[in-house]
């Protein structure tokens, strides 16, 4: 097999790896599978990126991508981290999107860029409900049951939702 | 010894975890602890004191591991669940902040690294978080005093995740390519800390007498505390930022807020240090003791231990 063939074999299993924590979405699709390529002595080595500093999932998908990538064939596999540029979520591709968004999860909107503003007003977002697609809806913890979500509330069906905050 | 829960084949019956680990491992279990920093060029820069740098690299982990800790003291005692989530999960970023920093430290100069017994498989950042004394702590004594109620949380909070921030958003032009990595993706959580902070400030002023009364008593217990904060460090001058030239802006976000909040700047005088020096230069309260107790004590019992 040439080494191109191999990578690219190599990404195609590792962006089929999907989230611990977001099972709807792969690797790929999220945005922290950086880069696969061969070292000298034949190690596949994979690229992945932290969402947050404190994110327990990367030590899952370290552990998938291993697993997988080991099932497949590739008898020699190194993790890499790669902290810069950092993670952000205009990388979540159209794709993962849409897959959060039929899964119940609202995606996020455009990262903020610049110098850091000081908000003390109450949240505002333009955030549909992923249930019934309702815009009124309303930010009820900027913190949710991940690192990466903020708890949403629907004002017209009632009912709760994440949504995936920009980052 | 090993404490790693391992796959027995004889036993596999008699082993409730057996099903989970094997050629499908669940993620859960079998998660050995790998080095957070794996394949990043750890490289001094030119011109930077190898040192020095850990010096600095500990100093800002300190921060956010010990604030960390006392955030998570907060865990199932906060006022209602979302903000008992959002809690933990404001500490959980600054642990990750701090797992990071600690390990930059040690890569920069092993020397920092505590020793632990032959064939130790604690990795670097986890001795430095365990297997230090209270003197050997870099923090600002501002992250280490004893909880008080929720006003105290957020009063510290506001001013800890304001002066940070200010301090990492110059840190994203580090020529150390790690630090300026780790401030990077800091940057944007420390934002949404700020924010929680700075809301809920103005929230429990804007609230009754008694959340009023008790915001007033936590500005007070605090603001003593922050003049520490911008006074610094030969170490912080000479490979980081220099506290004292973010002070004036730290200043007019916390001036912004309590004038939001309606409230002046509390009228209290600094806290003094011990002969002038203060938690950058290891001089803590006994606070930091007890604290560390607590948390160190189960890492210190197993200095062979695999987690």
């Amino acid at each position: 097999m040439s080494g191109e063939t191999l990578i690219e074999r190599a990404w195609d299993v590792a962006s089929g790896v999907t989230d611990p924590e977001l099972p709807m979405l792969t690797l790929a699709d999220l945005g922290v599978l950086r880069k696969v390529k061969q070292d000298e002595d034949g190690t596949v080595v994979v690229s992945i990126t932290p969402t947050y500093s404190g994110c327990p999932a990367m030590a899952a998908m370290r552990d998938d991508l291993v697993h997988r990538l080991t099932e497949a064939g590739f008898d020699r596999v190194r993790i890499a981290v790669q902290l810069s540029p950092p993670w952000t979520t205009d990388w979540i591709t159209d794709k993962g999107r849409k897959a959060l968004a039929d899964n119940g999860i609202s995606p996020p909107g455009q990262a903020p860029r610049g110098p850091v503003a000081l908000k003390l007003a109450p949240p505002r977002r333009d955030i549909q409900c992923p249930q019934c697609g309702s815009a009124d809806t309303e930010v009820t913890s900027e913190f949710g049951s991940t690192a990466c979500k903020a708890l949403c509330r629907c004002r017209a069906c009632g009912e709760p939702f994440d949504h995936i905050k920009e980052h | 010894m090993s404490e790693h829960i391992t796959q027995d084949a004889e036993g596999e019956h008699d082993n409730a975890y057996a099903g989970l680990l094997g050629n499908d491992a669940h993620w859960a279990f079998g998660t050995d602890f790998e080095d957070p920093l794996a394949g990043v060029d750890t490289t001094i820069p030119d011109g930077v004191d190898a040192s020095q740098l850990a010096q600095y690299c500990l100093m800002l982990g300190d921060d956010a591991l010990i604030h960390a800790q006392r955030l998570s003291e907060w865990t199932s005692r906060a006022p209602d669940l979302e903000e008992d989530i959002a809690i933990a999960n404001v500490a959980l970023d600054l642990v990750g902040q701090a797992r990071l920093l600690l390990a930059r430290a040690a890569a920069a100069d092993p020397s920092v690294v505590p020793r632990l017994p032959e064939g130790s498989p604690v990795p670097d950042e986890d001795r430095l978080a365990f297997f230090r004394d209270a003197a050997q702590f870099r923090n600002v004594r501002l992250a280490e005093v004893p909880n008080g109620d929720f006003a105290e949380l957020i009063a510290r909070l506001l001013v800890l995740s304001t002066w940070r921030l200010a301090v990492f958003q110059r840190l994203v032009d580090h020529p150390d390519a790690v630090i300026a990595a780790i401030a990077a993706k800091g940057v944007k959580e420390l934002a949404y800390h700020r924010d929680f902070a700075g809301r809920w400030f103005v929230t429990l002023a804007g609230g009754t007498e008694e959340s009023k009364r008790r915001l007033a008593a936590a500005t007070e217990s605090v603001w003593p505390l922050i003049p520490e904060l911008g006074s610094g460090t030969q170490v912080e001058r000479a490979v980081g930022v220099d506290p004292a030239s973010v002070a004036p802006e730290v200043g007019v976000v916390l001036d912004q807020v309590l004038a939001t909040a309606g409230m002046t700047t509390p009228d209290v005088p600094a806290l003094a240090g011990v002969q002038g020096r203060t938690g950058r230069h290891g001089m803590h309260s006994e606070a930091l003791s007890l604290l560390l107790a607590q948390m160190q004590v189960v890492a210190r019992a197993h200095p062979k231990g695999r987690w």
